[in-house]
C-alpha cells in the first residue's frame, strides 16, 4: 500500500484511525482545526503544496461530521493556483465543502469562467466539473453560452463535452431560460448522433431533463433515441470499455429509455415499429445467468424496458408478456428480483385491465408480505393496497390484520391506516367493517389514529342495522384485561350511544356497562374522561326508570369531577349534573345523535398526505384515482341496506313529540342539528380541516356544547319541553297530511340573520340552509335530507326569483334515497337594489302524498351590506353632500313598536347597519352607516339617522341617505318593516305560536312581519 | 437527478468517503448517515439490496468489511445502480490492485477524483474504466 504523497495527511488520518473511541477523535481533530487554523492565519509564510495539503484535511475532517467553519478561503483560493494538483484540490474541495449560495463562489466567478474558456483541456474539465457540482443562479447566467459552445464544439474532445453536457443540465436547471428552446432542439438532435459512449451518456441526462419539461421542442431527439438504443442492443459500434459483462453500457441503455418515457407517445410507425422490436429483444432475450453482476445489469435493461412498455401501453401482447415476467420475478428466491417484481407490479397496477391477471398471484403476494426483509414487505404491501377490491377485500385485510401482530414499530402505523382505509372502501357488510376496525384497536391501538375510531363512531351512528352489533361488540372488547385507551373511548362512546340496545342482555345492564367503563377510568388519560363522562350521562338518560343508586353513583362523579382542574372535564361534570337533575330534560338534550353528514374519508385524505416515499404515495393516488372513478363505496356504505330498519330513533328530533311544539324548541333543536348534522361545515372548508371537524362533534358533543352557547336560553328551553309536551302530542296525531315543524315564517326570520339552519322541516324533510356572502355574491347550499326510511320522490325545486335577483340552483336530483342529505348549491347575485325575496317552490312525493311549500330564501336586502363604521369626520361631509330627495330621503314613521334605545341599536346592528354611537349630538338619537352590494351599485355607502321621541316610542323620523336613489329608498322601506307593524309584543320563549297551516303558500313578500323576541333572542 | 450521495461506510460505521450531490448541512448529514448506516449494517446478505428511507432509496453493496450506500431518487433504477456501485469498485481496483478500505481511506483524493470522473450533478457522466482513470493516472506521472 503506497502512503500518499501527502506524508501530514497520512499521519493525521492514521492517528485518527487509531483513535480508541470518539471522544479521543475529537480532541485529535480539535487540535488538528487549531493547528491548520494558526498556520492559515499568516498565510504568506504557506507553500502551495503546504495550504492543499491542509485543505485535504478539512475535508477529512469535513467527511468525519465534524463543522469546518474556517479556512474556505484558503479552499477557494486554490482554484486560482497555476499548477494543476493545487487546482484540483481547490476545485474538489470547494465543491466538497461550500453550497451554491456561498459569498466566496461568487468571487471565483471569473475564475472558473477563465478555466472554461481556457485552452487546457484539464483546467476546462475541473471548472465544469465545479459548476456542474454546485454552481448556482449567477453561474448559469454568466456561463451557459461558453458551456453551450463547448458542449457543441466539434474541436472539443469528448472528455471535455461531456463534462460540459452535465454543466448545462445544472445550469438549465438553476435557470431554465438559459437554454434557448428554438435553438437547441436541434442541437440537441445532432448531439444524439455523437458516436463517443461518454458523450452519449452525459447528454442523455441532459436530454432526460429537457423533455421532462418540454417534450414537444424535443420531438425530433425521438428516432435518433430509438437509433442510439438500437446500436446499444445489436452491439454496433461499442467499444469494448463500454461494455459490462458483456452488455452494451447498460446504463445508457437504461438513460435512453428512460427519456423516451417522456414522451406521450410514438406515432411515426418506423420508429415504432424499430422501438418495439428492440423492446421484444430485451423481453425475451433476457436470461438469469450465474454471473451475479451480469445478471444484474441486463435486468436493470430488462425493468427499464417494462417500465417503457407499460409507459406506452403497448400491445396487448407484450402487456400480457410483460405482466407473466413479473409474476414469475416475484416468485423468485433472489430478493433483488423479487422486490423489483413487486414494485414494477405495483406501477402496473395503473395499466387498466391487467388488474384481474394480477389478482391471480395473490397469495404468492401475501408469501412476501411475511418476508423477512423489511423492504420486501413494504412492497408486498403496497402492491396488495394497491390491488384491492371488493372481490379480494376480506382476504387481504386479515393478511394485513395477522401481519398486523407481528410487524415492526416502523410498519404499524401505516399498515393500521391501509387496513382502515381498505376495510372502509370495500366492505362486504358493515359488521365486518366494525370487526376490522375494532381488532385494529386492539392489535395496534398506538398506531391507530383518532381518524380511524371517529369514522368507526360515524358509521355505527349512521346505520341503525348496526349499532346493537357494534354495542355488543364493544361490550366484548371491555372485558378483555388490558385494553388500550382508544378502545377505551370508542367502547365507551358507543356503549353510551347505543348500550341501551343491549338493555336485556347478561351483563349488559346499565349499570354493568357503567361499572365495567368506570373500571377503565383510572387508567385513561385527561383528554379521554370527558368521553367516559358524556357516556354516563347516556346510561343514566337511558335508565328508565331510574335507577337511584346507580344515579347516586353517577352523580357523585359528576360532583368529583366539577372541581376538576382541566375545564372540559369541569364543564361537562357541571352541566351532566345540572342537566340529569332537570329529569325529562336529559331526555332531549342527551338524545342520540344525529346522523354525521356523508363525507370523504378523512382517511384517504390522511393516507395522501403521510409523506412515506413516493411509490407509496403513487399507489395512494393511483387508489384515490380509481375511486374518483368508480363512485366512492364510502357513501354508499352510508345509506342503509335494503332490508328494512328497525324503527329505531333516528333523530332526535323525530323521537321527542314535544319538540316540534315550541319556537325555542325548534331553535335548540336547530342547534342540535347544526352542531352534529350539518355538513355545510366540512364542506366549505379545505380537506386538511376534516380533523378538526371530525373532532368536534364527537370530543365536543353537541349537547353540552349547544347549553352552552344558549345558556340564557336553556331553561326556558328545559320548561317549554316540560310545559308543552303533553299539550302539542295530539297535534303530531294528526296523521296523514304533511305537517311542517316549527314555524315556516320564524325560521325564515332566523336565517335572515345567520347564515345557516334549517329553512323547513317536516316529518319526512329537513331543508337546511347554508350561505356565504361576498360583496354582491351569495352562495348558499340547499341541503336536502330525507328523514325517512324510504325515498322521496318527484322531487323539484324551483327558485322563484325576483326581477334583481340572478340565480342559478344546481341540478336537484328527482329521488333521495332513504336516510340521505343531497345539497344543492345555489349562486345568487344581486343586480341592484330591491327588498323583494327569492321564493323556492319545492315539491316532493312520499307515498301517495304529495307535498308543495313556497319558502321564502333568505337572499334579503341586508345580507348585501357590508357592516361599516365611521367617524364624525367621515360621516359629515357624506352626510352633507348628499342633500335632500332622491339621495336622502326622511319619513316620520309611526306605528312603530316600541323598543328602548339599546335594542333598536342592536337590532340595526344584527342587520349589518353599524351604528356609530355618540355620533349624534342628542342621545335620542341613532346614527348607522353601511356598504351595500350590487352590481348596478357596486359598493356604496349608506347612512342612516333615526330621531326617536322619548315622549312616544312609537314614532320616530328616519333619514336614509346614499348615492343612489333606488337604494335610498329600498332601505328605507327595509327599515321601516323592521321598525313598524310588529307582532304584539310577545316572548318568543315563552309563546307557543300556532302550527301553520300544511304546505303554507308564500304570501307577497312585501310587509314582514319580524319577531323582536326572536331577534333578540339571536342576538344573545 | 438521479443520485443524491454516494457513501463509504466500514462495517464499524465509519465513515470512510462521503459525497453529496445535494446541499445538507453537517448536522442533517450526521443524523442521515447514522440512520442509514444503522439500517444497512443490521440487514443480512440474504436480504435485498435496496432499503427505502425518508424519501431517498438507499442502494447498497458490501465488499469485505466495506458498505457502499448510494441514495436515489425512488424512481431510479434500482439494478443500474447496483452495478455503478460494482464498476466504481472493479475501477478502485484497477487503479490500487487489490482494493481495501485502507487505500480509500489513506488516499482519500484519488478516490474523490475517480468517483468524481464517474459522477457529476447526481448523474452518471462515465463509465469506462480507462476514461476515467486517465486524469489520475496523469498526475501520477506528473509527480
Amino acid at each position: 500500500m503506497a502512503l500518499s504523497g501527502m506524508r501530514g495527511l497520512s499521519v493525521f488520518i492514521s492517528d485518527i484511525r487509531n483513535c480508541q473511541n470518539k471522544e479521543q477523535e475529537r480532541l485529535r481533530v480539535d487540535k488538528e482545526l487549531g493547528n491548520i487554523r494558526t498556520r492559515f492565519k499568516n498565510e504568506k509564510g504557506l507553500t502551495p503544496y503546504e495550504k492543499k495539503k491542509y485543505v485535504w484535511k478539512m475535508l477529512y475532517i469535513h467527511m468525519l461530521g465534524y463543522d469546518v467553519d474556517f479556512g474556505h478561503m484558503e479552499a477557494v483560493s486554490l482554484i486560482s493556483a497555476p499548477k494543476y494538483p493545487e487546482k484540483q484540490v481547490g476545485y474538489i474541495v470547494t465543491s466538497c465543502l461550500l453550497n451554491e449560495n456561498h459569498d466566496f463562489l461568487r468571487l471565483a466567478i471569473n475564475t472558473v469562467r477563465n478555466d472554461i474558456i481556457g485552452r487546457n483541456e484539464t483546467f476546462q474539465c475541473l471548472a465544469l466539473t465545479m459548476v456542474g457540482n454546485i454552481g448556482g443562479r449567477e453561474f448559469a447566467e454568466s456561463l451557459a453560452p461558453d458551456v453551450q459552445k463547448l458542449l457543441i464544439s466539434s474541436s472539443c474532445r469528448p472528455l471535455v463535452r461531456k463534462k460540459a453536457a452535465l454543466c448545462l443540465l445544472r445550469l438549465y436547471r438553476k435557470n431554465p431560460d438559459v437554454v434557448n428552446v428554438d435553438g437547441w432542439a436541434d442541437r440537441m438532435a445532432q448531439l444524439m448522433d455523437e458516436r463517443d459512449l461518454g458523450v452519449l451518456t452525459s447528454s442523455m441526462s441532459l436530454l432526460v431533463a429537457l423533455v421532462s419539461n418540454n417534450h414537444e421542442a424535443y420531438w425530433s431527439c425521438l428516432p435518433k433515441c430509438v437509433k442510439v438504443l438500437e446500436r446499444l442492443a445489436r452491439n454496433q459500434d461499442v467499444p469494448q470499455e463500454y461494455t459490462y459483462y458483456g452488455i452494451p453500457s447498460p446504463w445508457l441503455q437504461v438513460k435512453t429509455m428512460r427519456a423516451l418515457q417522456y414522451f406521450p407517445t410514438i406515432e411515426d410507425p418506423n420508429t415504432r415499429r424499430s422501438l418495439f422490436e428492440v423492446l421484444q429483444r430485451i423481453l425475451m432475450g433476457t436470461d438469469v445467468v450465474k454471473n451475479v453482476n451480469k445478471n444484474n445489469a441486463s435486468h436493470a435493461v430488462l425493468f427499464e424496458a417494462l417500465a417503457l412498455v407499460m409507459h406506452l401501453d403497448a400491445e396487448k401482447e407484450m402487456m400480457s408478456q410483460c405482466v407473466a415476467l413479473l409474476g414469475k420475478f416475484i416468485a423468485v428466491r433472489e430478493p433483488n428480483i423479487r422486490y423489483l417484481g413487486l414494485e414494477n407490479m405495483t406501477r402496473m397496477l395503473m395499466v387498466t385491465d391487467v388488474q384481474d391477471i394480477i389478482k391471480r398471484h395473490q397469495a404468492q403476494i401475501i408469501t412476501s408480505l411475511k418476508d423477512p426483509d423489511i423492504s420486501i414487505r413494504r412492497r408486498a404491501l403496497d402492491l396488495l393496497y394497491g390491488m384491492c377490491d371488493v372481490s379480494n377485500a376480506k382476504d387481504i385485510v386479515e393478511e394485513l390484520l395477522q401481519y398486523l401482530s407481528t410487524a415492526e414499530f416502523a410498519m404499524r402505523e401505516e399498515l393500521s391506516l391501509k387496513a382502515a382505509i381498505l376495510a372502509e372502501k370495500f366492505a362486504p357488510d358493515l359488521s365486518w367493517y366494525v370487526d376490522v376496525i375494532l381488532q385494529l384497536i386492539d392489535k395496534a391501538g398506538d398506531f391507530v389514529s383518532d381518524d380511524i375510531w371517529f369514522r368507526v363512531v360515524q358509521f355505527v351512528t349512521n346505520n341503525e342495522d348496526l349499532q346493537p352489533y357494534a354495542a355488543s361488540k364493544a361490550r366484548e372488547y371491555l372485558d378483555k384485561p388490558a385494553i388500550h385507551e382508544t378502545m377505551v373511548k370508542v367502547s365507551a362512546y358507543i356503549l353510551g350511544e347505543f348500550g341501551h340496545l343491549l338493555a336485556r342482555r347478561p351483563g349488559c345492564g346499565p349499570k354493568e356497562l357503567f361499572g365495567i367503563i368506570h373500571e377503565k377510568l383510572p387508567s385513561i388519560s385527561t383528554s379521554s374522561i370527558p368521553i367516559l363522562l358524556s357516556t354516563y350521562a347516556k346510561i343514566l338518560m337511558h335508565t328508565q326508570p331510574p335507577d337511584p343508586e346507580l344515579q347516586s353513583q353517577i352523580w357523585t362523579i359528576f360532583n368529583k369531577y366539577g372541581s376538576c382542574i382541566d375545564v372540559e372535564i369541569q364543564q361537562r361534570a357541571v352541566e351532566y349534573l345540572t342537566l340529569s337533575s332537570k329529569g325529562a330534560a336529559l331526555m332531549d338534550i342527551l338524545a342520540e345523535m344525529p346522523k354525521f353528514p356523508e363525507r370523504q374519508s378523512a382517511l384517504i385524505k390522511k393516507a395522501e398526505d403521510t409523506e412515506i416515499d413516493t411509490a407509496e404515495q403513487s399507489a395512494i393516488k393511483l387508489r384515490a384515482q380509481q375511486q374518483a372513478q368508480t363512485s366512492n363505496a364510502l357513501v354508499v356504505t352510508d345509506q342503509p341496506t335494503s332490508n328494512g330498519i328497525p324503527p329505531a330513533n333516528q333523530l332526535g328530533l323525530v323521537k321527542m313529540p314535544s319538540i316540534s311544539s315550541t319556537v325555542d324548541h325548534d331553535s335548540a333543536g336547530q342547534e342540535l342539528s347544526l352542531e352534529n348534522g350539518t355538513s355545510s361545515k366540512v364542506d366549505s372548508q379545505p380537506p386538511a380541516d376534516l380533523l378538526s371537524d371530525l373532532l368536534g362533534p364527537l370530543a365536543i358533543e353537541g349537547p353540552p356544547s349547544s347549553s352552552v352557547q344558549s345558556q340564557p336560553n336553556t331553561n326556558s328551553v328545559l320548561e317549554g319541553a316540560a310545559v308543552e309536551a303533553t299539550a302539542i302530542v295530539p297535534a303530531g296525531e294528526q296523521a296523514n297530511s304533511v305537517q311542517p315543524i316549527g314555524n315556516i315564517a320564524e325560521r325564515f326570520h332566523a336565517l335572515c340573520l345567520k347564515d345557516s339552519g334549517v329553512l323547513y322541516e317536516d316529518p319526512y324533510i329537513q331543508i337546511g340552509i347554508k350561505a356565504e356572502w361576498r360583496a354582491h355574491h351569495g352562495r348558499l347550499v340547499l341541503f336536502l335530507g330525507n328523514k325517512n326510511t324510504s325515498s322521496l320522490a318527484s322531487v323539484q325545486a324551483i327558485i322563484l326569483p325576483p326581477s334583481h335577483l340572478k340565480t342559478e340552483l344546481s341540478l336537484v336530483p328527482e329521488t333521495i334515497p332513504p336516510r340521505a342529505q343531497v345539497q344543492c348549491p345555489l349562486e345568487v347575485i344581486n343586480l341592484h337594489p330591491s327588498r323583494d325575496v327569492a321564493v323556492l317552490d319545492f315539491s316532493y312525493k312520499f307515498g301517495n302524498d304529495m307535498a308543495n311549500v313556497k319558502l321564502r330564501l333568505p337572499a334579503v336586502l341586508n345580507k348585501f351590506l357590508q357592516p361599516l363604521s365611521v367617524s364624525a369626520e367621515e360621516f359629515f361631509p357624506q352626510w352633507r353632500s348628499l342633500s335632500g330627495p332622491p339621495l336622502k330621503l326622511q319619513e316620520v314613521v309611526r306605528g312603530v313598536k316600541p323598543l328602548p334605545l339599546l335594542e333598536m341599536a342592536n337590532l340595526f346592528n344584527s342587520y349589518r347597519l353599524t351604528i356609530s354611537p355618540g355620533l349624534d349630538p342628542n342621545p335620542n338619537n341613532l346614527v348607522a352607516s353601511t356598504t351595500f352590494y350590487s352590481e348596478s351599485t357596486r359598493a356604496m355607502l349608506c347612512l342612516i339617522r333615526i330621531e326617536t321621541d322619548p315622549a312616544d316610542r312609537t314614532q320616530l323620523r328616519m333619514t336614509v341617505a346614499s348615492g343612489d336613489p333606488t337604494l335610498s329608498f329600498e332601505l328605507k322601506e327595509f327599515i321601516k318593516e323592521l321598525l313598524v307593524s310588529l307582532p304584539p309584543a310577545t316572548r318568543a320563549p315563552t309563546q307557543a305560536s300556532p302550527m301553520p297551516p300544511v304546505a303554507q303558500p308564500v304570501s307577497v313578500p312585501t310587509v314582514e312581519s319580524n319577531d323582536p323576541g326572536a331577534m333578540l333572542a339571536a342576538l344573545l | 437527478m438521479g443520485i443524491r450521495f454516494v457513501l463509504m461506510v466500514n462495517k464499524q460505521g465509519q465513515t470512510r468517503l462521503a459525497q453529496y450531490y445535494e446541499y445538507l448541512t453537517i448536522e442533517e448529514r450526521r443524523a442521515l448517515e447514522g440512520e442509514i448506516v444503522r439500517k444497512c449494517l443490521a440487514r443480512t446478505e440474504q436480504q435485498c439490496s435496496f432499503v427505502e428511507h425518508r424519501n431517498y432509496k438507499i442502494v447498497y453493496r458490501r465488499y469485505a468489511s466495506l458498505f457502499f450506500l448510494v441514495g436515489v431518487d425512488d424512481d431510479e433504477n434500482e439494478l443500474a445502480i447496483l452495478e455503478f456501485i460494482h464498476l466504481l469498485v472493479e475501477t478502485m481496483d484497477r487503479h490500487f490492485g487489490n482494493v481495501c478500505e485502507l487505500d480509500i481511506m489513506f488516499h482519500l483524493e484519488k478516490a474523490h477524483f475517480m468517483l468524481e470522473e464517474m459522477v457529476m450533478n447526481g448523474c452518471v457522466v462515465e463509465t469506462s474504466k480507462s476514461n476515467i482513470l486517465t486524469p489520475i493516472q496523469l498526475m501520477d506521472k506528473a509527480s
